[in-house]
């Protein structure tokens, strides 16, 4: 079956490194840390007090007035900014194509949790009539989407993808498809999360999954490393605009990159432990590379999941090479999260938007505070610095708690 | 009148409208646009402000300034 090309248009970024992608992206490819003590909080009910924060950050009031954005939760602010610098860069609108042939499909892993652990308390302590009728659409997983669609009259498919932090991959994974398809002309997708609150830092500390490193917050993210011991949550919006690539060339839109392949399996092994020879990733990789048509040799880059985690990077590290025999120490290797943390559901669309950028300017960026390599992580994971290189084929993972797991593969347009 | 003019900015504040556009005959969804969500929580303010609590069968039945300052006139102490 003939399927289209996907040409990506718009990327749009934000995270503890900047509030928009040309920031995000100069602080990556200086090393610089987005990770700070979080400050104003009760340390008693905050076993871990370090994460990739969002700072000054203020929402255009043409995206929401100050009125309606007290009704949505932070996650839905994050999507509508980063998506306003997609669509603006893409010179997307109801205008170029027809509004149900526009769509939107962003994935976040816990949605509105923070809003849900503050209404929770009101109604404890106050009772029913003090809860908000606007509580529900305040965290609704699909409501960032929802508020896309509204604001920009984009009336095609339009929903949220949650499979933890694999949500925004499988949304740009189901997004290329109904592009690929023909069913839609152009689709906004990626993914946002803000959920650094005390009962989810709690949750995920008392997993073990989060590193403890309260007192030294830019070394805590630490992949691939003989020190690193767990992941350092963070927060922020990726957004990219996708487009039926013979159409995006004929309305003389700007082309960034092409998504050319996608793989999404699962482990079928554990809630939360990833399956240690990679039984489930490494088929995710082939998938993807055998959608895009292309031999392993042809990945340049790989942004792995990668997310500083004592089993994870290891499992990672075996699948890679699984995949990839003999060419995996030839290609680069990093993890960004070194730098902006996790932002879970938001990683495959943070993570896709440096994909895209990379390919776009020739440089790596690298993984931050590798000093030492575990001994059984032994491949080039672009220590410490960026590297400036030719690249042609970037692949993304992004693998969730539930045992999911979700690869993209983007080509530089030439 | 006191009533009256509590009644008026908890309304300006829901409908984002200034309070001298405000009249007694006012109606919130057909001069003010407020949806079934916005009423809710108008009311919700209604009964935070006054210390009362409107059944939700009554909150129909007031569909103006003037309704909602005659029934808090009525019920509250």
């Amino acid at each position: 079956m003939e399927t289209r090309r996907v040409a990506i248009t718009g990327i749009g970024a934000m995270c503890g490194l900047g509030n928009d992608l040309e920031t995000v992206w100069k602080n990556l490819l200086s090393a610089k840390s987005g990770i700070s003590k979080i400050v104003n909080i009760d340390e008693n009910m905050w076993p871990v007090s370090i994460g990739g924060i969002v700072r000054n950050f203020e929402l255009s009031e043409e995206l929401l007035d100050k009125k309606e954005a007290k009704r949505f939760d932070i996650f839905i602010h994050y999507a509508l900014h980063s998506a306003a610098e997609a669509i603006k860069m893409a010179g997307l609108s109801d205008q170029v194509y027809k509004p149900e042939r526009i769509g939107s499909i962003l994935g976040t892993g816990l949605g509105g949790f923070p809003i849900m652990e503050e209404t929770t308390k009101l109604y404890y302590e106050k009772g029913p009539r003090r809860v908000s009728p606007f509580f529900i659409p305040s965290f609704i997983p699909n409501m960032g989407a929802g508020k896309i669609s509204m604001h920009y009259n984009f009336k095609g498919v339009n929903y949220a993808t949650s499979s933890a932090c694999a949500s925004a991959s499988h949304a740009i994974g189901a997004a290329a498809m109904e592009i690929m398809l023909g069913r839609q002309d152009a689709i906004v997708t990626g993914g946002s999360e803000a959920v650094i609150s005390g009962l989810t830092m709690t949750g995920f500390g008392n997993m073990k999954a989060l590193s403890k490193w309260n007192d030294r917050p830019t070394e805590a993210s630490r992949p691939f490393d003989k020190d690193r011991n767990g992941f350092v949550m963070g927060e922020g919006a990726g957004i990219i605009v996708l487009e039926d690539l013979e159409k995006a060339k004929a309305r003389g839109a700007n082309i960034i990159a092409e998504v050319v392949g996608f793989g999404a399996t699962a482990d079928a092994y554990h809630i939360t432990s990833p399956e240690p020879d990679g039984a489930g990733t490494v088929p995710c990789m082939q998938q993807a590379l055998e959608h895009a048509g292309i031999k392993p040799e042809d990945i340049d880059y790989i942004n792995a999941h990668g997310t500083s985690t004592p089993l994870g990077d290891i499992a990672e590290t075996n699948a890679i090479k699984k995949v990839f025999g003999e060419h995996a120490y030839n290609l680069n290797v990093s993890s960004t999260k070194s730098m902006h943390g996790h932002l879970l559901g938001a990683a495959g669309g943070i993570e896709s938007v440096i994909c895209i950028k990379a390919l776009q300017e020739g440089m790596v960026p690298p993984t931050a505070n590798l000093e030492e390599a575990d001994a059984e992580c032994d491949l080039n994971y672009t220590a410490k610095e960026a590297v400036k290189k030719d690249l042609k084929y970037a692949l993304n993972n992004s693998f969730g708690f539930g045992g999911t797991n979700s690869t993209t593969i983007f080509k530089k347009h030439s | 009148m006191e009533i009256q003019e509590k009644v008026i900015s908890i309304v300006s504040e829901a409908a984002n409208v200034e309070q001298g556009n405000i009249k007694g005959e006012t109606s919130f969804v057909e001069d003010l646009n407020l949806d079934s969500l916005d009423m809710v929580e108008m009311m919700m303010k209604m009964e935070e402000e006054f210390g009362v609590e409107i059944p939700e069968d009554k909150t129909e039945d007031l569909k103006t300034i003037n309704d909602v300052t005659n029934y808090l006139k009525a019920n509250v102490n």
